[in-house]
């Protein structure tokens, strides 16, 4: 049974998203994601300052199995990527909703996300 | 859908928390907890694997012996009772039929060990072949389970069991021998690059069998260790896998692996003419194996570049090897450009192939 917690929105693309006490927004896999993918391997992430199209790939994951898109799951400027995840990217496997995260953004419409899932939606999607 | 087959294990591995999958036909155990936890563990400790899918086929009678050298590319004639013998057998085209471990149990005895995903198929080349020897081939696949323990501790779990003597079976021997109270075919033999025994067992014993070891291993470190981690380390030792480095279409000689081709071994045998003008000839492609110091898997299929990036090859096999922790792999590249320089491009970043003679790290089997 993976781990959903309520407090976060998800893609249908099993992307987490949190909006954060200063406007921004942090980004990660959940954890159905990184237990689908296996052992994470190699996670490349873009730069700081990069302007992101809601549902544009922004990175890729790698497990031993396969390579997978990440996809915005709102429009907005990249203010962080995790750098941790360079040395270390079984990170996520560890800690996907913490020190695994990936990117955090500067929402451009700071309303953006309704069309999120919540847990309860994406619990049902991931069965 | 077509129904998977199962080994004797299924059951034990789901218990266990395995991932199961779709491995040639039969639902196997990819992982139990993490492909790159097990692959160490063997390294450091012990790995215990089910291979139960690999085939098994008894050839026996007055032929055996000389039916087998003109079968297989290696010399059986240098067995004896207790030993074994890795070989391919080739197709008359010099490419590979499959390749497989020859055991000689008896002058007229003989007990083959091949790929799960080639069964069927061997087993109508094999019988194809033996029409002119006095000899009876038996599939034996069913009857058997097979259990690989293979790391620097795995004799010792082994040993804990039986009251067999182990260290006087070495490496590609082979004894018959009581485990667990289980009668078994211990084989110092392996695919990891490790020291280690594989277990030839009835299969209604496995669920016992299985259970033992994991119990006499645990405290020595063993740990379950699917066909993920199998891949990785039998990579990182350089052997190769049918179907990536040896194929119809990818003879002994290109894969590397002329040792195994003993062509004045004073048998004709299948596939030598072919190889012999192989040889001669030097071949125009050859399998070649890289490292990349990046941790961006280079995977199968990937096309292989020379400098101006024309294509000159195709990656075989490719993976992230848990030990160096950067990508390792195999490629099958034109014999001209395999002496220059070769590089992917994988998302658009060009990585450099590093050309590594195999294996990628020091291996202590015996």
């Amino acid at each position: 049974m993976s781990n959903i917690p309520a407090d976060l929105r998800y893609a249908k693309t099993h992307e987490w998203l949190r909006r954060e006490s200063d406007g921004t927004v942090t980004v990660g896999i959940t954890d159905y994601a990184q237990n689908s993918l296996g052992d994470i391997t190699f996670v490349q992430l873009p730069k700081v300052g990069a302007s992101l199209r809601a549902g544009e790939a922004f990175g890729v994951v790698e497990s031993v199995k396969a390579a997978s898109d990440l996809y915005a799951p709102v429009a907005g400027t990249v203010v962080a990527a995790n750098a941790t995840l360079d040395g270390a990217p079984e990170t996520v496997n560890r800690a996907p909703f913490g020190e695994g995260w990936m990117i955090r953004l500067k929402p451009a419409d700071p309303a953006a996300g309704g069309e999120l899932l919540d847990a309860a939606a994406y619990g049902q999607q991931v069965g | 859908m077509s129904e998977l087959k199962r080994t004797p294990l299924r059951d034990f591995h789901a218990a266990h928390g395995a991932r199961l999958v779709d491995f040639a036909g039969w639902e196997m155990p990819v992982q139990y907890r993490s492909i790159l936890e097990e692959h160490k563990a063997v390294r450091r400790a012990a790995g215990l694997f089910d291979v139960s899918h690999m085939g098994e086929v008894d050839v026996r009678g007055p032929d055996a012996a000389r039916f087998l050298n003109h079968l297989v590319t290696n010399d059986v004639s240098k067995l004896f009772p207790g030993r074994v013998l890795y070989t391919p057998m080739c197709q008359p085209d010099g490419g590979v039929v499959d390749d497989l471990l020859v055991y000689m149990r008896g002058a007229e005895d003989f007990f083959l060990c091949i790929n799960a995903g080639n069964i069927d198929k061997d087993l109508a080349w094999i019988r194809a072949q033996a029409a002119a020897f006095d000899v009876t081939v038996t599939d034996r696949s069913a009857d058997y389970a097979l259990l690989a323990v293979q790391g620097p501790v795995a004799a010792a779990i082994v040993q804990s069991l039986t009251g067999a003597k182990l260290d006087l079976v070495k490496y590609y021997h082979f004894t018959e021998a009581t485990v667990a109270g289980v009668h078994c075919i211990a084989s110092r033999t392996g695919y990891t690059g490790e020291d280690g025994f594989e277990l030839y067992h009835a299969a209604g014993d496995a669920p016992a069998l299985a259970a033992a070891l994991l119990e006499a291993g645990r405290p020595r470190g063993l740990e379950l260790a699917g066909l993920g981690a199998r891949d990785s380390l039998r990579l990182e030792a350089g052997y190769p896998l049918y179907g990536h480095e040896l194929a119809a279409d990818i003879s002994p000689l290109t894969a590397g692996i002329g040792w195994t081709v003993k062509l004045d071994k004073g048998a004709d045998f299948v596939g030598r003419a072919a190889l012999v003008a192989e040889k001669e000839s030097g071949g125009t492609r050859k399998v070649v194996f890289f490292r990349t110091g990046d941790r961006r898997i280079v995977r199968a299929d990937t096309p292989v570049l020379d400098t101006p990036g024309a294509t000159v090859g195709r990656v075989l096999s490719g993976t992230l090897s848990p030990i160096l922790n950067e990508a390792i792999g195999s490629a099958l590249v034109s014999t001209p450009a395999a002496a220059g320089a070769l590089a992917v491009d994988i998302r658009g970043a060009r990585i450099a192939l590093q050309p590594v003679c195999p294996p990628f790290i020091p291996l202590r089997k015996t």
